[in-house]
């Protein structure tokens, strides 16, 4: 993975994804050992459009590593103002930095900045697009919650056709196979087709579609939500009507099982009551620890950093 | 229906019914500068209804391209006034600078100096998609 860019997680195989999942779980309990990974290195996060939570977290995990930052957020700051294409930023970046994390709100904007690039460059956001380590994230809580990404009920709730980090997840959990999708959603929001195929083209995987939440929370290992937005509907009244189907509250929560994981990509707004915060079955703010753990993972990958004491699984298998 | 011949240059037959102006078009040959006969909706065997481009002086065609806009096409390779050659085209794995991408939140609406680049996502349903943002070709 050394000098890689991750534009899509198709960019990285099953080997080298269930690899970082294992360095993110190495990482969380040897803090300390890590500290010093990234001495001397320095990643560059260059937003631009503001995404406090995700650089956040890419700059945490640098800092952690041992490595420096620097950085804009918001495309106002930059030499963008003045015209300045993305590939001549980058070609200008990489002199300075080991490694990029880049937001912009263009699609395929990562890509070009990776073909741009002399160093690694992680896609932090490409508009509607693609968002590889929040999927990264995901599945470290899967992992972290069951011990296994695989032979799992997982069911997907609220706005499925608009939902990048959805169909991410459906479509790199296809690759790991064995998993059953529900997807739970409005008329309005259902599933694309494309993402639908990706689940036929998988034989131990398969899906139903469902309208209702509450008639099939029982039936789930972990219940990944998202926001169904106003803006979505065509008119209010069918927001209205289903808007309060989708929030998951305490009362849905008592039909589910003991042990599910109530997942979200966050930020939240109403989608998920804040009374759920409590319940150990809520996940969606550890999965913002597994995002920040899978980052140090990825960054101290691409750029070739071991991490010190830590053993690979299969070193072989990993080099796909 | 009767339709005079060549003598050195290309027939492109079968290819669909009404876009034998697009098919030209996609293969850059201007139909003011070139001398060629048009035969449009006229029957096939095969599909019913077809076009029928023949092209005097021109042998060189990009078949990829023609591939992109009529999968089903045949080139007749025309010397003397005798067919010499025919062939097929193939549906491309990549195409460039052929198609623009149709998507207003593209990179490649904003970014200067990048090439439009389409890559086959399935060949059965001849379906091209955008290798920034992955958005389906619309031919």
């Amino acid at each position: 993975m050394v000098g890689r860019s991750v534009i899509t997680l198709d960019d990285l195989s099953i080997p080298q994804i269930t690899d970082l999942i294992r360095k993110a779980t190495y990482i969380d309990s040897h803090r300390k050992d890590v500290a010093h990974t990234c001495d001397g290195r320095v990643l560059a996060t260059l937003f631009y459009e503001p995404s406090t939570r995700t650089r956040l977290s890419f700059e945490t995990a640098m800092l952690r590593l041992g490595g420096k930052v620097i950085g804009f957020a918001g495309a106002q700051l930059a030499s963008v103002t003045k015209g300045e294409s993305i590939a001549d930023t980058l070609k200008t970046v990489s002199n300075y930095v080991d490694v990029v994390a880049i937001r912009h709100p263009k699609e395929g904007a990562a890509l070009v900045a990776s073909r741009a690039a002399s160093v690694p460059v992680v896609n932090a956001g490409d508009g509607g697009h693609m968002h590889p380590t929040q999927t990264l994230a995901d599945l470290a809580t899967l992992q972290s919650r069951f011990g296994r990404v695989t032979d799992l009920t997982i069911g997907l709730c609220g706005d499925l056709t608009f939902g990048r980090t959805v169909h991410s997840l459906i479509e790199t959990l296809c690759r790991f196979g064995n998993v059953r999708f529900v997807l739970i959603s409005p008329d309005e929001l259902r599933t694309p087709q494309y993402v639908l195929d990706r689940i036929d083209a998988t034989p131990s995987c398969s899906y139903v579609e469902v309208r209702d939440l509450v008639s099939v929370i029982g039936d789930l290992d972990a219940l990944y939500m998202t926001r169904v937005q106003k803006e979505r509907f065509f008119n209010e009244d069918d927001y209205l009507r289903l808007r309060d189907t989708y929030i998951l509250d305490e009362s849905k929560l008592a039909l589910a099982r003991p042990e599910m994981a109530v997942l979200h990509p966050l930020p939240r707004v109403n989608e998920i009551a804040v009374e759920v915060d409590d319940d150990p079955r809520a996940a969606y703010f550890e999965q913002v620890k597994n995002g920040m753990l899978m980052r140090m993972a990825l960054m101290s990958s691409v750029i070739g950093d071991d991490l010190p004491g830590y053993v690979p699984l299969e070193p072989k298998e990993v080099q796909a | 229906m009767e339709v005079t011949s060549i003598q050195d240059g290309i027939i492109i037959d079968h290819v669909p019914a009404g876009t034998a102006l697009k098919v030209l078009q996609y293969l850059k040959i201007d139909p003011a500068k070139t001398r060629l006969a048009l035969i449009m909706n006229t029957t096939s065997r095969r599909h019913g209804s077809k076009d029928i481009i023949k092209i005097e002086d021109v042998e060189d065609i990009d078949l990829d391209v023609l591939g992109l806009v009529a999968r089903e096409a045949t080139v007749d390779i025309v010397r003397g006034g005798a067919i010499v050659d025919k062939v097929q085209p193939h549906l491309p794995e990549h195409v460039v600078n052929v198609i623009t991408c149709a998507n207003p939140r593209c990179v490649t609406t904003t970014e200067r100096g990048i090439d439009q680049m389409f890559h086959l996502a399935h060949s059965g349903r001849q379906e091209y998609r955008c290798d920034y943002c992955d958005e389906e070709a619309k031919l």
